[in-house]
């Protein structure tokens, strides 16, 4: 009733209103021209921002094959470059450019590092997502995100000065620099991303998948294995690949702690060297333009299509999770 | 007023235009900053010769602490002038050397003939070279080990490509308290690092490579950590960078001589087999500021800080 009074006497209203207004048209103040003009200029600034990231990714795409693409079509023998593990850049006698160590090296860090990042990443995201209550999930949440901005120099660090005595002294072993030292680091470093994700994932899952299953009598436990688990299947997939994409790429931590040493391991406790690792120790010293400085940015071809492959399947495997 | 709507209707075709356009101008741009970046290679950076009583040394890491040690102490003597040192190695101070970003190049090797045409090429000077110091490279091993002499020929037994020996009981070293294995560890250094050339060269052999496998470090410092943390180990890094927890090993020409420590006098008496000079170059004949710097640095003041950073100082 009071409403309806309140509509009404539509006169008086539009009569309190200032002389200007009245000008204008009748459905309401109309926007400048400026603002018009404003507000489409910024949105295509905003567009602009977006698009740019693709501009990005090729540019730079672009500028490392440039590099490097000279030496790879003209004079690196790709044979020797995959399939041997000598890798005497500088040498004076004989320069061989074998990759093979570097390649094994970076795979036996990473694959170690998510053997032990992903049941603590998947775990810990499923406890944050389902089993703690919201005060302790707010703190968890901000510790991780404290373990996440932790730069990976600082991580190198540690793995010089805590982890090496500390793996010489538990595992009696003679190098403390090696592939365990460089994955627990790597480990520690992505477990904070596949915890995000993977809670988002798990918290993608529908509430009512939870009341269902427990409607039926199931306890939280089976809830998440049997319920929870397969239906966030996917997201959880993409947050592991993300995590192995983090370990691939990660430079400095692994420069510092996996002993850097051209080394085809027998056990994780011998020390290594990865493709990134290389990368930053020598090419501010290889002279540019030079079959060296070429070879790394191959290497710097090489480390970009693997991180896009892994990108790409953790991509195709999030599109799999709108579709299902 | 009228006209408002039309304004409405236009602004999609408009910014579609606008961005069109824009994206154009980034294409152009990024065409462009890939031509600019393409050319300074070759022909050189920016012509940067007003410096402003600013010294820009760059250079080897071997050198970097004595570089600094004598900028901070000429800043007392001379105040109008601030000399900014920087690392990177020997091969970074020569590349600004001839991309003429640097005033002086610290190198703890001699230029090489390519580089030294490259710099002629790109500043149409011959460079100048400076003499400043010495540098023995002192072979280390953890404290623990009780070896304490070496020969040459062991040494490139252990780093060398094919080299023989391995183990430490192959060197009469029985057991190394809190060593896990008979294993010598070799800590090396990354592969273009000046340490790395000039051990490769005077022990390792010339047209030789080192042995796969050796920890390389990525800078002096870092070597001798890691021998004082690992009862191992075996590694070669500056004099400078003696520190408690590692012990200097004696050196000799041959097996069965007897070796020498690494000092100011064997140095100088080259009874020290594995010692070099330290250079700095600067583009062409040193512009009167640098000259008076470089004067200050062979002087007396200049080369008590040598010696006080654990390098050897030039013969009186």
């Amino acid at each position: 009733m009071d409403q309806q009074a309140m509509n009404l006497p539509p006169a008086p209203v539009a009569g309190t209103r200032p002389l200007s207004v009245s000008t204008g048209s009748p459905r309401g103040p109309r926007r400048s021209r400026a603002a018009v003009l404003g507000e489409s200029v910024l949105e295509w600034v905003i567009r602009l921002c977006g698009i740019s990231a693709i501009f990005f990714v090729f540019g730079i795409f672009f500028f490392v094959l440039r590099e490097g693409v000279g030496f790879l079509f003209g004079g690196l023998n790709l044979g020797e470059f995959f399939f041997s593990t000598e890798w005497y850049p500088t040498s004076l006698s004989h320069v061989r450019y074998g990759v093979l160590a570097l390649i094994v090296g970076t795979f036996s860090v990473t694959g170690l590092a998510m053997l032990i990042a992903v049941p603590f990443g998947l775990g810990a995201a499923i406890f944050v997502s389902e089993f703690c209550n919201d005060r302790l999930r707010e703190g968890l949440k901000i510790v991780i995100e404290l373990l996440a901005a932790i730069p990976s120099v600082v991580w190198g660090f540690i793995g010089i000065s805590v982890m090496n005595p500390l793996i010489q002294e538990v595992f009696h072993v003679p190098v403390g620099l090696n592939v365990l030292n460089g994955a627990l680091l790597l480990a520690l470093m992505s477990v904070p991303i596949m915890v995000s994700i993977g809670e988002d994932a798990l918290k993608a899952v529908p509430d009512s998948f939870r009341e269902a299953s427990l409607a039926m009598g199931a306890t939280r436990w089976q809830t998440v294995r049997r319920v929870l688990l397969p239906a966030a299947k996917n997201g959880l997939l993409a947050a592991i690949l993300l995590g192995v994409g983090r370990a691939v790429g990660e430079t400095m931590a692994v420069l510092m702690a996996t002993g850097h040493a051209v080394n085809i391991p027998k056990s994780p406790f011998d020390p290594v060297r990865t493709l990134t690792a290389t990368i930053a120790a020598e090419l501010g010293e290889a002279s540019v333009g030079s079959p060296h400085y070429q070879v790394l940015f191959i290497i710097g071809i090489l480390l970009f299509t693997i991180t896009f492959a892994v990108n790409l399947v953790a991509d195709l495997v999030v599109k799999g999770t709108a579709k299902g | 007023m009228q006209k408002a709507p039309y304004t409405f209707s236009f602004a999609p075709g408009l910014a579609r235009l606008v961005s069109f356009l824009s994206l154009g101008a980034l294409a152009l741009a990024l065409g462009a900053g890939c031509k600019k970046k393409a050319e300074p290679s070759a022909e050189g950076g920016s012509p940067n010769g007003a410096h402003k009583q600013s010294i820009q040394n760059i250079g080897s890491d071997t050198m970097v602490n004595l570089a600094q040690a004598w900028a901070e102490e000429y800043a007392k003597v001379d105040p109008a002038i601030s000399v900014e040192v920087s690392g990177g190695g020997s091969g970074v101070g020569i590349a600004a050397l001839i991309n003429k970003t640097a005033d002086i190049a610290n190198a703890s090797r001699k230029l090489e003939p390519e580089e030294e045409q490259k710099a002629k090429a790109s500043t149409g000077q011959t460079p100048s070279e400076f003499v400043v110091g010495f540098d023995g490279l002192a072979v280390y091993v953890n404290k623990s080990n009780p070896i304490d002499s070496i020969s040459l020929e062991e040494l490139s037994d252990i780093y060398r490509e094919g080299g023989k020996l391995t183990k430490w009981s192959d060197l009469g070293v029985k057991a190394i308290p809190g060593a896990r294995s008979d294993d010598i560890i070799r800590v090396s250094r990354q592969n273009n690092s000046g340490s790395y050339q000039y051990f490769r060269e005077t022990v390792v052999g010339k047209k030789a490579d080192f042995k796969a496998g050796s920890l390389d470090m990525n800078g002096s410092k870092d070597v001798v950590e890691q021998v004082a943390k690992t009862p191992g180990a075996i590694g070669y890094s500056g004099l400078g960078y003696a520190t408690p927890d590692v012990k200097i090993l004696k050196v000799s020409k041959t097996k069965g001589q007897p070796g020498v420590l690494p000092s100011i006098a064997t140095v100088h008496d080259k009874s020290y087999p594995i010692s070099r000079p330290l250079f700095m170059y600067t583009p062409g004949a040193p512009p009167p500021a640098v000259k008076k710097y470089l004067d200050w640095i062979m002087s007396d003041a200049g080369q008590k800080i040598v010696e006080k950073t654990g390098y050897v100082p030039l013969p009186k």
